[in-house]
């Protein structure tokens, strides 16, 4: 039985320079996949291999067991939102939804309802006869994911298509997006550099890094037990934390800035003694006391600067060189002064090992 | 409120006028007075009245001028985008280098004097010139005459004013974002649907404009039709060239020049309504 989407072994480079290294994915019908990574980490080549628009060098992608590489961009049946959006400004709103429709040879009239339909999904019932100039940059992202849908496509692809909205739309698209692609049941693919969008909407995400796949997980599998030093950096905030393992059967390991130290059983990699790693805890897994904490593993750090939120505060301070980074609610923040010394704590499942 | 009733300008606002001065001045004296001077001696010479608008207006001759002016204009406007189009669509997808070599190319020719362009014309369509050689050796006995012609003319117009035309697609075609043309590949469309629904339409203001301006300055063309039309078929520039010149009817050409001169307007005007003038040189 093999998924949906299938990419085995793409490959893509240019010239000399390898965009892509050797990429597998598989994605199942329905799912919600985010590409993750930073600028020219290869999600939005992989995103354009898929399209059709840019050709692999080696490797081969399959929808449904259908092998799309010989396939036009036109005729692989992909929906696709591009990052400005890439409305036609001669067609109104109702004209852009219906022209793959009109590609497709369906009629004007029976088309032109099938967009106005579309419209109305996607909340913009009454902007039909606009033209996209004078639609809001919301209103204008919201055609064009009625564009690509209206023609049911196999495939969605979204190209950072929320990068140009300010925060508070961007927040009420992402809701909106995951909506209708719930409702259409539409297997997608959706990349952004922005991980607080990959966790919010995806059922997997996919952490792209030098032209190679780094993990390919569940958000929260992703935050929480992270493949590599690079996803736990990327993802969320960090305190990354070198050590040496004393004892792997008892997951005993020494760090120059903790002591000794107990780390977390589950997901855990396979270490071995005296191999160097890294001891990964997240700033909210840290608490901050004047004296060391009982039934809790401690050790001290000198507060240096004090970022305030509101809701929650960072603390950043300095341990033996190292930065340490703690994450605290907003009320405790109060009774913390920068310059002060203190004790930060931790139990043994906030500590998670990376090995690569 | 914030309503206020000034008849001066306040300080800061007289600089822009005082740069602009000169120019403003100069244009006033040396084209508004003789353009005005050029209205009335077209009421008032010989005798006072409307009498030669009268006869530009109905008389056949004069008809038959206008007539062909506009059928040239428009043929020439044609020939320059049906030239123009391909060459500047070529322009946008080639390399940066090379469309800036092709580029240099187009604006050298540009730069050249259009009556030493008109005069190498005359060189080569010529009795003697290399394409009616061309022609007998190819074994063509009685070549048609070349030179003189509506055809001379057009050809030699069309080579004067594509490169107006050719600019102005150019820059249209190259400001189109490929993410467009991407999108709609993506949603099916192929060459030919995708230039008719997509393409053209997004190049439209540039025809438009490099229409308007062919057509424009094709109105008024006066040394070119004149030295290498066909006396048969002249143009109104010509024609009033002549009536100043030969006949020294002063008022019966300035008719002529006021009523091309409104026509051109008009054309501006009905452009500016659809499109915005500024857009001219944007």
């Amino acid at each position: 039985m093999s998924s949906y989407l299938q990419l085995s072994g793409v490959n893509k480079t240019f010239g000399n320079f390898t965009a892509l290294g050797h990429i597998d994915l598989e994605i199942e019908k329905g799912e919600f996949v985010t590409f993750l990574g930073p600028s020219g980490s290869g999600k939005t080549t992989t995103l354009m291999v898929i399209a059709g628009f840019e050709d692999a060098t080696r490797g081969e992608i399959t929808v449904d067991g259908q092998s799309l590489s010989h396939l036009a961009p036109q005729e692989r049946n992909i929906g696709i939102v591009f990052q400005n959006y890439a409305l036609f400004p001669h067609k109104t709103a109702a004209e852009n939804v219906y022209f793959p429709l009109q590609m497709r040879k369906v009629g004007k009239k029976a088309g032109l309802k099938k967009a106005e339909e579309m419209l109305e999904l996607v909340g913009l019932s009454g902007f039909a006869h606009r033209l996209p100039k004078e639609l809001s940059g919301g209103q204008q992202q919201r055609v064009a994911l009625a564009r690509a849908l209206v023609f049911e496509p196999d495939l969605l692809l979204l190209d950072e298509p929320l990068g140009a909205l300010d925060k508070n739309l961007r927040e009420q698209m992402q809701i909106e997006i995951k909506r209708i692609q719930k409702r259409l049941g539409v297997t997608t693919i959706f990349v952004t550099h922005d991980q607080t969008e990959a966790m919010s909407m995806s059922d997997r995400i996919v952490v792209f890094s030098d032209g190679a796949i780094e993990q390919a997980d569940a958000p929260l599998e992703i935050y929480h037990r992270p493949a590599t030093r690079f996803v736990a950096d990327f993802i969320g905030e960090s305190n990354l934390l070198p050590a040496t393992i004393t004892d792997a059967g008892t997951r005993r390991a020494t760090s120059p800035v903790l002591g000794d130290v107990t780390f977390g059983a589950e997901g855990c990699p396979q270490v071995s003694d005296g191999q160097t790693v890294d001891l990964l805890i997240r700033p909210e897994h840290l608490k901050l006391s004047r004296d060391p904490k009982e039934g809790r593993q401690n050790a001290q750090m000198q507060i240096e600067t004090i970022v305030n939120y509101g809701d929650n505060a960072v603390v950043i301070g300095h341990a033996s060189d190292q930065q340490i980074r703690v994450r605290v609610p907003g009320a405790d923040v109060v009774i913390l002064k920068e310059g002060d010394t203190c004790h930060f704590s931790w139990t043994e499942d906030a500590v998670f090992v990376l090995t690569e | 409120m914030g309503f206020k009733l000034s008849t001066l300008p306040d300080r800061q606002n007289i600089w822009p006028w005082l740069l602009l001065a000169p120019l403003a001045i100069y244009l006033a004296l040396f084209f508004l007075v003789p353009l005005v001077e050029v209205g009335i001696m077209s009421v008032t010479e010989p005798p006072p009245g409307l009498a030669n608008y009268e006869r530009v207006l109905t008389g056949s001759l004069y008809r038959k001028v206008f007539l062909n002016t506009f059928g040239t204009a428009l043929l020439v406007t044609v020939c320059c985008l049906l030239v123009g189009y391909p060459l500047a669509y070529l322009m946008s997808t080639v390399s940066k280098r090379a469309a800036m070599a092709i580029l240099l190319l187009i604006t050298m020719s540009f730069w050249t004097s259009f009556l030493v362009r008109t005069y190498a014309w005359m060189v080569l369509l010529g009795n003697n010139g290399p394409v009616i050689w061309l022609m007998q050796t190819l074994g063509i006995q009685d070549p048609p005459p070349l030179l003189f012609t509506r055809f001379s003319s057009t050809l030699a117009m069309v080579h004067i004013l594509a490169p107006y035309m050719i600019m102005n697609i150019y820059t249209v075609m190259q400001k189109i974002d490929p993410s467009l043309i991407r999108s709609a590949e993506s949603m099916g469309a192929y060459g030919r649907s995708l230039f008719r629904h997509v393409y053209l339409p997004l190049t439209a203001p540039g025809i438009a404009n490099g229409s308007v301006l062919v057509f424009v300055i094709c109105l008024g063309f006066y040394v070119t039709p004149v030295l290498l039309g066909s006396p048969r078929e002249q143009m109104a520039a010509g024609l009033i060239g002549n009536q100043i010149e030969q006949f020294l009817a002063f008022g019966l050409g300035s008719a002529m020049a006021i009523v091309l001169l409104v026509v051109t307007l008009i054309i501006l005007g009905l452009y500016h309504r659809r499109f915005g003038l500024d857009k001219l040189y944007g």
